[in-house]
């Protein structure tokens, strides 16, 4: 073998092992993320004694911040702030973006997917700070005048600002869905005499269900995760909300609140880094159901239109 | 009334209902853009748009696309890389099963877990003060994922003819990539970038505890180990988004606020729509062939 050879057969590994290095340092990236969290997420109850028990379901948030320790760390506050604020986000934004989704695939498709959907797509880009300064000038001042209360903020303003934050994932997400179901299923529909309704709501709709489902999860994920849009219209109180109106926390909003103030190895630190850590599980969690759900689907559309589907056949 | 004439009235309402819904949120959005825009530009005095050390956003602009920049420089090359590994070598099994949820979980994890990690590891661990070098390395790890899979969907989506008629010639199969995948990628890749970057403009909390508030530059200052210098990377560098956190926590300037606003998202749609158009333009040509 002569040297230019050899030197190409050099290039070639060198290449391969450089892109192989970078594929496993995504890898370990993930996994250093995951590990740094269970470490400083888990010193609330290794090194300061405190049960899991207490951290999820008790309301007393009073830590220490310093070494001592002793104090309590019930971030119930906080979880149930997360929920009911990301529960009202995806009830107000799930149906208008389904309604929008089958509007822009069913209903009026050269509209749709010509102007429609680039400009729900490009609004999934707005940066949330955006998203949480309008809704702290405009729709706090709204509610408190239209509902008579003192302050504006509230978990409905929350709620309201998500839904519209995470409307453009769940529209593009379930309008890919039920662009996938297969023309046949439509048009064998309408040759049964359907109307378009009959046709969307008993074919359609139920055929691209689990990739619906997948959007309003990852719009889910979304609001979960937001900071700091939440944190400008939610008030910032530390009580369990009673009403819609009532101010309280989240999980992420008490993070970057506090994170900043407390100090290095403290119990404060502590439990926030467990609500961290809470968070990376909650959006594992949220993966695994959307590869499910993605799952299903792929099992549902092989099952419709074996013939004409992209994917691997199975023997 | 028969069930035919029931079914079409209630077809008739179901479209009245779902025109209803898409106007409504089209206008919803569009007159959200055309407030923050036209508002923000509105309230704005000159001196806004100045280069001050208060009371102005041409620093934190600046710091903005700088940042972005920087990050850009190391999601990229990494990015693509990942991108190439998983189209083109990996094996298809568990390995690459894993790779794509570890890929997933860093796309879906929330940005104050991800600025968490950055000032854990760079600031606490390795010793780095705020800044928007460590600002930079935070957004690139949320910025990674969408490269990697932009990457590999490019590359996946290409005809196999292409890798074939290649290795036919005798290339090597790095040669291929290089020579012939990557390039014909390039517009897709570019696609993903500019999404990245757009992804990048508006993050906040991601930035939150790494790059710090406030910024003081001296624009005559370009002695590059300087901490006021434009283009050290070690100083604190304060973005439009964490602008408008800052003085919604502890300021009362609300139309500078609303300026940075309408500037931020300016930016972000005229990266977006470039994408639309690049990919728009791609759509077209691959239609053609």
């Amino acid at each position: 073998m002569n040297t230019s050879n050899r030197k190409m057969f050099a290039k070639e590994y060198f290449w391969r092992g450089l892109m192989t290095v970078c594929g496993f340092f995504v890898i370990s990236l993930t996994i250093l993320i995951g590990a740094f969290l269970v470490y400083k997420g888990s010193a609330t109850f290794l090194v300061y004694h405190h049960s899991v028990f207490e951290f999820l379901f008790s309301d007393a948030w009073a830590p220490v911040d310093s070494k001592t320790g002793g104090g309590k760390v019930g971030a119930l506050i906080f979880i149930v702030g997360s929920l009911c604020t990301c529960a009202l986000a995806i009830i107000i934004s799930a149906p208008f973006s389904v309604g929008a989704a089958i509007f822009m695939t069913e209903i009026q498709e050269k509209f749709g997917q010509r102007f429609f959907r680039p400009v729900v797509e490009i609004f999934a880009g707005i940066p949330s700070v955006v998203y949480g300064w309008i809704g702290l000038t405009v729709l706090l001042p709204f509610i408190k005048d239209i509902f008579h209360r003192q302050v504006g903020h509230s978990v409905l303003a929350a709620g309201i600002v998500l839904a519209v934050m995470i409307f453009p994932t769940i529209t593009s997400v379930s309008s890919d869905a039920i662009l996938a179901v297969s023309k046949d299923c439509r048009m064998a529909a309408y040759g049964l005499g359907s109307t378009r309704w009959q046709t969307t709501y008993k074919i359609v709709l139920p055929a691209a269900g689990p990739g619906i489902f997948s959007g309003i999860i990852l719009g889910l994920a979304r609001a979960f995760g937001e900071a700091l849009a939440v944190a400008m219209v939610i008030g910032q109180t530390t009580a369990l909300p009673s009403s819609l109106f009532s101010t309280t926390k989240t999980l992420t909003t008490q993070i970057a609140a506090v994170m900043g103030n407390s100090s290095e190895g403290g119990e404060t630190k502590s439990a926030l880094w467990s609500m961290a850590l809470i968070l990376f599980l909650l959006s594992l969690f949220f993966i695994f159901l959307i590869n499910y759900f993605t799952k299903k689907n792929m099992e549902k559309m092989s099952g419709t239109v074996s013939g004409k589907s992209k994917g691997r056949k199975r023997i | 009334m028969n069930r035919a004439k029931r079914a079409k009235l209630i077809n008739t309402c179901m479209t009245v209902v779902f025109y209803a819904i898409a106007l409504a949120s089209f206008l919803l959005l569009l007159g959200f853009a055309a407030y923050v825009i036209v508002g923000g530009l509105l309230g704005a005095k000159p001196e806004m748009f100045g280069f001050k050390r208060m009371h102005t956003m041409g620093n934190q602009l600046f710091n903005t696309i700088y940042l972005v920049f920087m990050s850009l420089v190391f999601s990229v090359p990494l990015g693509v890389a990942a991108g190439i590994y998983l189209s083109m070598y990996a094996k298809k099994g568990i390995m690459t099963r894993f790779l794509r949820i570890c890929i997933e979980t860093l796309s879906s994890l929330p940005s104050i877990v991800v600025g968490l990690f950055g000032y854990l590891v760079f600031l606490l661990v390795l010793g780095f003060n705020k800044s928007l070098f460590v600002g930079a390395l935070s957004v690139s790890i949320l910025t990674l994922p969408l490269i990697t899979t932009t990457t590999e969907d490019a590359i996946k989506g290409l005809p196999e003819t292409y890798f074939h008629a290649s290795m036919g010639l005798g290339s090597t199969k790095w040669q291929s990539i290089f020579h012939v995948l990557v390039p014909a990628c390039i517009p897709r890749i570019m696609t993903g970038v500019i999404l990245a970057a757009g992804r990048g403009f508006g993050e906040a909390a991601a930035l939150l505890y790494t790059t710090g508030s406030g910024t003081d530059i001296r624009w005559n200052n370009w002695d590059i180990s300087s901490p006021t210098s434009p283009l050290n990377l070690f100083r604190p560098a304060e973005t439009l988004s964490l602008q408008i956190w800052d003085l919604q926590t502890n300021g009362n300037d609300r139309a500078l606020a609303n300026l940075s606003s309408a500037i931020l998202l300016l930016l972000v749609l005229v990266f977006s729509i470039g994408a639309n158009i690049l990919s728009h333009r791609i759509k077209k040509k691959h239609a053609g062939e």
